[in-house]
Formats: C-alpha cells, sequence, structure tokens
C-alpha cells in the first residue's frame, strides 16, 4: 500500500505548478534537475513546465497540466504522458476558469480512459481509440465550459502519449511544435481569423502580427454545442522535443530563438524558464505557458 | 455581424423543457411535436384551433427568454416585435408567411405557415450520391429570385445574412424556401467573444461587421458549393472553398457551374456578382449552353477500356481469384482450376505449371528459386522457379487461403486449422506454430521478430518470434483484410466496416474509421494516405494521422481488391469486373479496363507493366 501511494505520488507529483510569478527565471543548476531514468538500458522522457502571468496582464488565464507515467519491467506499462495547455479568455475571470474547467475536465476523461485502464488487472476489450477518446474528451471539456462558465471560452492542446504513439487534440491558437534535429514543425493549425486571412495571402505576416482581431478564434473550447477538435498522430520522434505553448509565448519569442533556447539549455525545466523568461524580457504582453518534452535517442 | 450580448451570470443558463404534445397556446395554437431545436428556440409543428373542421398546421417558434435584466428583456421585444411587423409584410412565395405572434410567460413566439418538406442538409444526408447538376442549378435560380426580392425591398434592403443549407427547405412540389428569417439576427443571446456568424458559410467582410447583398451571394456560393461537392464547409477552416475545387470533387459538375460559384465565393465582394439577378442570369446562360435544363445530362465518359493499351493475356481453366507476383521474368499466379501458372511476362507465353490438388486463392511467394504457394488441398507447395518441379510439401490441417510471407528464412502462413504455420524455407520442416481462435485467411505482416496477423474468428494477433503471444485485440468481426505499417501504426480493414490504425507495441487503438460496408480488402499506404476497398463498392482514402476521409471512389460493385500505388495513380480491381486507375491525390478516375468477370484479386505492377487475374479466367497484362 505504501509503494502504492508513494507510486501514484510519483506519477501525480508533477501536478503541482508554481504559482504565477514565483517561477524561478534565473537558469537552474543543472544538479537540481531531474535526469532521464533507465529503464533497462531506455531512457525515460524527461519534461519541463513554466507558467507566467507576463508584464502586462494582471491576472493569468493560462493553464497547464502535465502528468507521466514511468514503467519498467518485464510486463511494463506502456510508456505514459498526457500534457495540457489551455489558453481562458472573457472577463470576470471567465478565462482563468474556463481554462482550468477545461483542463480538468479533459484531463478526468483521458486519464479514465487510458492510464486508470493500464492499471486494471483484467482489462477490458472495449477501449476506444484514441482519437474517439480525445475527441470526447475535448466535447465533454466543451460542454462543461459552455454549462459552467457563460462568456467563457478557451485554446486547449492535449498531447497523449502512449507508447511509441503521440496524439495530439486542439482547437484554438495555443500550439504544439516538434523539434528534431533543429527544425521544428508546427503540429497544430491556430483557428484563429488573422492566421485563416494570413494563409490566404489576403494578411502579409507583418499586418498579422499587428492586426486588432489576432485574438478573435474561429473555434474555441465553449463556444456552442457543435465543436470540431482538430487530431493528429504522429510516432515519437527519435531524440527531440515537444513544445505546447499559449500565444504568450509563441507571439512574442521568435520560432529560431525558441529553438535556441531549447537546444543551448541542456534540460528542458531550465528550457522552459529561460523561455518564459524571453516572453517578459520581450514585454510580457500576456499570460505565458511553455510545457517542453524531451524524447531520449531509441 | 459580429454581436456581443453578454448573458447574465446570475441568471440560469440551462435550457427550458420543451413543450409537450398536447399543450395549447393562447388557447389557440395545439402543440402536435418539436420540428428542431437549437440555441435558445424550438421548433414546434402545431395546429390552429381556430379552424376546428379542417387541420390547419402551422410552425410555432418558441424563443426561450434567459436574460433576467429587464432592460435588456424589453430591448429583445421591442426588436422583436418590429421584426415581426416588418416579415408579416413580406410577400415572396419562397418566403414562409407569419401569421401570428405573442409573448407568453416571457417567452416569445412566432407562428409561421408550416412548411411541409425537408431543409436541404437533410436532403443530402438521405440521398447516396451527389445531387444532379440540373437540380442544384434549379434551387439555385429560385434563392436568386428570393435573395433578389429581399435585397430590392423598400425602403432599405434586407440582407438575409445567414445562407445556409438548413435554413433553405425544399417543400413537396420541389421548390425552396427560406426559413429562419431575420430573427436570427434580433435573438442570439450568448454570441461570446469569438463565435461569429455561421462558421463555413459566412463571407469574410461579415468578420468585420458588414452585412451586405455581396454577403449573401457569398454564402449561397457556399451552399452550392457544399452540396455539389458534400463536403462541409463548417468542417473546414473559414474560406477554404477554392483549396476544394468542385469537379475535383465531383467530376459530373459543368466547368461553367464551376467558374460562377468560384465568383460567388471571391474573397473581394466587388469581384462577386454586381447583384443576385446577375448571378441568375449567369447560371441562366450557363444552362442554356449546356442544355442542362432542356434535357437530362448522360453519365460522363471518360477514357475507354479499349485505349488502355493490352500487352497480352492468357486464358486458365477456372476462376482466378489470386494475385500475381513477377519473379525472374515470370509471371507466377494461382487459379482455382488447381494450378500454379508460370508465365513469360514480356509474351504472356505459358511456361509451366504447377498442379496442387485444391483451388489456389492466395498470392505466391518466391525466394532464392524456389516459389511457396499455399492451396485448399491442406498444403504449402515449395516448387523450383525452373520447371516448376516440387522441392516439398508441408501439410496443415486445414485449407490454406492466406498468402505465404518470407522473412528469415521462414515462412510464414495462416491456415484454415486454426493455426498461424512458420516453415523453414529450406527444408519445409515447422520451426512453431501459433494458436488463433479460427481461420486465418490474412496474410501475416512479420516486422522487428514480430508477426501480425487477422482471424476470421475478429481476433488480431501479435506473435513475437519464439511464439509467444505479445498481445490480442478483440475486432468485432473477422479480419481478412491483411496488416501494413506506417509510422509505428498497423492499419487493416475488418468485416465490422471499419478500418483500424492500432499501435504496434502494445495494440492500443490509435483510430479507427467507419466505412459503408464491411471490407477484406488490404490497405496501401503513401504520402499520409491510407487507400483500401470496401464491400460498399468504394475506393477509400483516408488522412493516417487524422483519420479522415479524403476522397472516395465508387464502383459499380464491391471491392474486395487490395489497391495498389504506382507512381501517382493507385489501381484497384472491383467485382465490377474493371480494373481502376484513379489520381491517388484527388481520386479521379483515370482510366478503367474492363474483363468479363469479377476481379477479386491485386495487380502487381512493375516496369510501368500491369499484371491482373480476373474470374473470367484471364490474366492481362497491361500497359500503364
Amino acid at each position: 500500500m505504501d509503494f502504492l501511494n508513494r507510486f501514484i505520488k510519483r506519477i501525480f507529483r508533477r501536478e503541482e505548478i508554481h504559482p504565477p510569478g514565483s517561477i524561478k527565471t534565473a537558469p537552474l543548476e543543472p544538479s537540481h534537475l531531474e535526469p532521464a531514468w533507465d529503464l533497462d538500458g531506455q531512457q525515460s522522457i524527461v519534461v519541463g513546465a513554466a507558467q507566467s502571468t507576463g508584464i502586462e496582464r494582471d491576472h493569468n488565464e493560462d493553464t497547464l497540466f502535465v502528468l507521466v507515467g514511468n514503467s519498467a519491467g518485464q510486463e511494463a506499462l506502456p510508456e505514459f504522458g498526457l500534457f495540457l495547455v489551455a489558453d481562458g479568455m472573457g472577463g470576470h475571470r471567465a478565462g482563468e476558469i474556463a481554462s482550468a474547467i477545461s483542463v480538468r475536465t479533459t484531463a478526468h476523461c483521458l486519464t479514465e480512459g487510458t492510464i486508470l485502464r493500464l492499471f486494471e488487472n483484467e482489462p477490458k476489450e472495449d477501449a476506444l481509440p484514441i482519437h474517439d477518446l480525445i475527441r470526447q474528451a475535448l466535447e465533454e471539456a466543451n460542454r462543461s465550459v459552455v454549462a459552467r462558465v457563460p462568456g467563457g471560452g478557451t485554446t486547449l492542446t492535449a498531447a497523449l502519449l502512449i507508447s511509441g504513439q503521440l496524439t495530439i487534440g486542439h482547437v484554438g491558437d495555443s500550439r504544439a511544435y516538434l523539434i528534431v534535429d533543429g527544425k521544428s514543425e508546427i503540429l497544430t493549425r491556430d483557428h484563429s481569423l488573422v492566421e485563416r486571412l494570413r494563409e490566404l495571402g489576403q494578411l502579409t505576416p507583418e499586418e498579422a502580427a499587428s492586426h486588432p482581431q489576432r485574438n478573435v478564434l474561429y473555434r474555441a473550447i465553449g463556444q456552442g454545442a457543435n465543436l470540431e477538435v482538430d487530431i493528429i498522430s504522429h510516432p515519437v520522434p527519435d531524440g527531440g522535443y515537444l513544445l505546447l505553448c499559449s500565444d504568450g509565448l509563441w507571439g512574442v519569442v521568435p520560432d529560431h530563438e525558441i529553438r535556441r533556447i531549447i537546444y543551448s539549455s541542456g534540460h528542458p525545466q531550465a528550457a522552459c524558464d529561460e523561455l518564459v523568461r524571453a516572453a517578459n524580457a520581450a514585454g510580457g504582453p500576456d499570460n505565458i505557458t511553455a510545457v517542453l518534452v524531451g524524447f531520449p535517442p531509441k | 455581424m459580429i454581436r456581443r450580448t453578454t448573458r447574465a451570470l446570475d441568471g440560469q443558463t440551462e435550457r427550458l423543457e420543451n413543450l409537450q404534445p398536447g399543450t395549447t397556446l393562447q388557447d389557440r395554437y395545439l402543440i402536435l411535436g418539436l420540428l428542431g431545436s437549437g440555441g435558445m428556440s424550438s421548433v414546434y409543428k402545431g395546429r390552429d384551433l381556430h379552424f376546428p373542421n379542417v387541420t390547419k398546421l402551422v410552425a410555432v417558434k418558441e424563443m426561450t427568454n434567459i436574460v433576467s435584466d429587464q432592460t435588456m428583456y424589453e430591448m429583445i421585444v421591442t426588436n422583436f416585435e418590429r421584426e415581426a411587423d416588418l416579415l408579416a409584410t413580406l410577400s415572396h412565395p419562397a418566403i414562409p408567411r407569419i401569421y401570428d405572434y405573442f409573448i407568453s410567460k416571457k417567452n416569445l413566439y412566432l407562428v409561421m405557415e408550416f412548411i411541409d418538406g425537408k431543409d436541404l442538409e437533410a436532403v443530402l444526408q438521405e440521398s447516396d450520391d451527389f445531387l444532379p447538376e440540373e437540380q442544384v442549378i434549379s434551387w439555385a435560380i429560385e434563392l436568386c429570385d428570393t435573395l433578389t426580392y429581399l435585397h430590392n425591398h423598400k425602403p432599405e434592403p434586407l440582407v438575409f445574412r445567414d445562407i445556409k443549407p438548413t435554413n433553405i427547405m425544399v417543400d413537396h412540389h420541389g421548390h425552396i424556401r427560406l426559413i429562419d428569417f431575420g430573427i436570427a439576427r434580433i435573438f442570439q443571446p450568448g454570441q461570446k467573444g469569438t463565435m461569429i456568424g455561421t462558421e463555413g458559410y459566412s463571407p469574410p467582410e461579415q468578420y468585420r461587421g458588414e452585412a451586405s447583398p455581396a454577403g449573401d451571394i457569398y454564402a449561397l456560393g457556399a451552399t452550392l458549393h457544399h452540396i455539389l461537392t458534400r463536403r462541409d464547409p463548417r468542417l473546414e477552416p473559414p474560406f477554404s472553398f477554392t483549396e476544394r475545387p468542385i469537379r475535383e470533387i465531383n467530376p459530373n459538375v459543368s466547368p461553367e457551374l464551376e467558374a460562377i460559384i468560384n465568383t460567388t465565393l471571391d474573397y473581394d465582394p466587388k469581384k462577386r456578382y454586381p447583384s443576385t439577378d446577375a448571378l441568375k442570369n449567369a447560371l441562366l446562360a450557363t444552362a442554356n449552353e449546356t442544355g442542362l435544363l432542356i434535357k437530362p445530362r448522360t453519365a460522363e465518359i471518360f477514357v475507354r477500356g479499349d485505349e488502355i493499351q493490352e500487352l497480352w493475356s492468357f486464358e486458365c481453366e477456372d476462376e482466378i481469384r489470386g494475385t500475381p507476383i513477377v519473379y525472374q521474368g515470370m509471371i507466377l499466379i494461382g487459379c482455382y482450376d488447381h494450378n500454379l501458372y508460370a508465365l513469360d511476362a514480356k509474351t504472356g507465353e505459358f511456361m509451366w505449371k504447377y498442379a496442387t490438388e485444391g483451388g489456389i486463392t492466395g498470392r505466391p511467394a518466391a525466394e532464392d528459386g524456389v516459389i511457396f504457394i499455399g492451396s485448399e488441398d491442406y498444403r504449402l507447395h515449395a516448387v523450383t522457379a525452373r520447371g516448376g518441379k516440387l522441392a516439398w510439401m508441408y501439410y496443415t490441417e486445414g485449407p490454406i487461403r492466406s498468402s505465404p510471407i518470407l522473412s528469415h528464412g521462414h515462412i510464414f502462413v495462416g491456415s484454415d486449422d486454426n493455426h498461424l504455420h512458420v516453415i523453414n524455407s529450406l527444408n519445409g520442416r515447422r520451426a512453431w506454430r501459433a494458436e488463433a481462435m479460427g481461420p486465418i485467411w490474412s496474410t501475416p505482416l512479420v516486422k522487428d521478430e514480430r508477426v501480425f496477423f487477422g482471424c476470421e474468428s475478429g481476433d488480431f494477433y501479435c506473435y513475437d518470434f519464439r511464439g509467444e503471444l505479445k498481445w490480442r485485440k478483440k475486432i468485432k468481426r473477422a479480419v481478412t483484410s491483411s496488416p501494413i505499417l506506417l509510422d509505428g501504426l498497423l492499419y487493416f480493414g475488418s468485416k465490422d466496416w471499419t478500418l483500424y490504425a492500432l499501435e504496434i507495441e502494445n495494440g492500443w487503438q490509435v483510430w479507427r474509421y467507419r466505412m459503408g460496408g464491411p471490407t477484406i480488402s488490404t490497405p496501401t499506404a503513401a504520402e499520409d494516405k491510407i487507400f483500401i476497398g470496401c464491400g460498399d463498392n468504394h475506393i477509400y482514402a483516408i488522412h493516417a494521422r487524422h483519420a479522415r476521409e479524403i476522397w472516395r471512389y465508387a464502383t459499380e460493385h464491391q471491392v474486395t481488391s487490395s489497391p495498389v500505388v504506382y507512381v501517382d495513380s493507385i489501381y484497384c480491381g472491383s467485382v465490377d469486373g474493371g480494373l481502376y486507375c484513379l489520381d491517388f491525390r484527388t481520386g479521379r478516375l483515370r482510366w478503367r479496363f474492363r474483363t468479363e468477370g469479377p476481379i477479386t484479386g491485386s495487380p502487381v505492377i512493375v516496369d510501368n507493366t500491369l499484371f491482373i487475374g480476373s474470374n473470367d479466367h484471364k490474366v492481362y497484362a497491361l500497359l500503364t
């Protein structure tokens, strides 16, 4: 029982998020950072996360969530990770409540549908496909926000890692990047009006960056009954990183600078701290959230 | 139109209960049932009791009041009354008449003409195929007439603002009617922050708050695009119609109509038609030119089969159900006449045949001068490539319908004896065998010292090379289709109408895609697309990472054949006797070659020459 408690503490340990403002912005000593586990010759993933209200905003509407399950042994459970970033919007605390509720609901649905099933000694045969689970989780998050937070909405980018496959569910303009061999690929598509007009060549990137409606989304959690969720699967890269972030990071720190920070930091936690610091150094116009997952070489 | 109505936070947000049948409103309108609901409004079918001797049906639209702020409420009531008054003065055959309006228990009601018909979305959902172009054009012309009436309204033009398939009804005379009129404008509570208009059909300028007749033209074009392509724009990014050219999806549409719709969908309102009248004239001109409205359009004929060059054909004594291979300049193919044939690939000349004692349905395998083939005579035969002499035989306890696979000096083959047999390819001795719950017709996939195969019992297995079960996945129905591997995912179809994607390490289902019928076809992959044939007559292309349909192509009968990709085409047979060549990016037909019997096997293509067997007893060689 004691072991079980320790195990549960272990896998839920990352749920504790530093309150905004208390984030260390100076690079951490590498010795303070947790190394990858060596699991019978195979290294585990390493995760970092950081968040900041930013300079210009007085409250934080972003929410992040990280849950990692490592297992080793002859009958080991598959590698498991759940990473969520949500960026809420709406007045009167509606934004922060919307992002919190959507993250809570999504985490509940996805843990119930995946890792909690893995703990069963006699697994049931009726597991839903991962795409369906993610779609249902985000739809459930949408229903929760519509019912509980009138006037609120949120982006939500959810990455689920199970045994060699990453699957990402996405609504809004937070982003998931895959960074491999010094190159980054955006796995998600921003559901913002300005990005859409830019894709169509109706706005130049410069016009888009300064457009007054650049925060207007055409798709978000909490905006009506019918939610269309983007879902994409990707094999886990052989080395490299997955970055989830809100527009407080990607809208402020250029992509090449994000890559430079990740590769020069040496550890995902140090990289996240530095990414947040860079966004604040550039004015910190919005809440900043970053979750970085480092994958070991295969 | 951008609206930022803030809903009172302390008010209740849940919808009130719907009116029950039998309820009477104003002592006059008897509620018969719910027709539909959405947002904060519901529409009921009702009966007007002022006509006791006849059944006069009406539609009663109820808008539930959810604002608790008194000033706000009064504003809504004023707007509602003004709009109802306006609608009552309209007179056009395509616009439902307004009979009455009233307020009861703070809810607003509008009593309208009851339209016996279906909305265009329902029409689309209930049809299996594309709607005929002449039908769509005649609806479009009626819609233009209706919008022209509204846009010419005095003193101010009326803009509908929300043209979309669900707001267009087709009545039982086949004429279109516009519903959900105007009310949408004054009663859209809770449009919060980012949600603007009906995503998918709204013109770009609507996002800047402009509502003009040109916006109605855009939304009409978007609606026509949707019904001609069957691609719902609400599932696509806004203003992405040009990324889905109509004729690439539905080649039956005339280029003239496509050009007209493209004009209506121009990003710049000034480049669209100046008025719905101008649009109507363009539609009429096209219809006259192409003769669409006068004579029915005959099916377009693509390249005829005889334009595809047939190099040779060879006739066997019975049906060819299996798939050939090309080995050392020979075509090797099993036939239901019990023989394995070897033909010269260049000329089709007979070289030798080897007789088994049962029908052959599988595909041979070859290595180091030896050909391996399973037969319904329960045996796996190893035959020399030169001369077709028996090298050895391996006995199973049931007919073999699975195709042998060579890997690591072993042959992997399934049998109806419920086992997967692993046989040393040099001497024909069993290395090990794996048990399954039923006959194995699926061809195994061997990868990284694992073997994957489906079973007629509806199970899917992963064994390691020591013959130990690594994982098993229960599928609802038989898995006859053979698995393929792409980027860590296994793809295969099942008779439960589903294409599955399983993660290779533990068999986690990553996604599934439901087709219109059972499948035994084996998928193939190219450029992130998975192609598979299906018993619903279609060949499907599904995105491997998003699990979305990219296109589907209808043949005239079931597709049990497995598609093959070569350069930028896919090749697949159908039970209708045709061998189809499609552009693999769009699914458009390039050519079709007709044989005299069903094609159940799959083609093989080497050096631009395609080889295919047919149930008309023949093997064909075609120049691609």
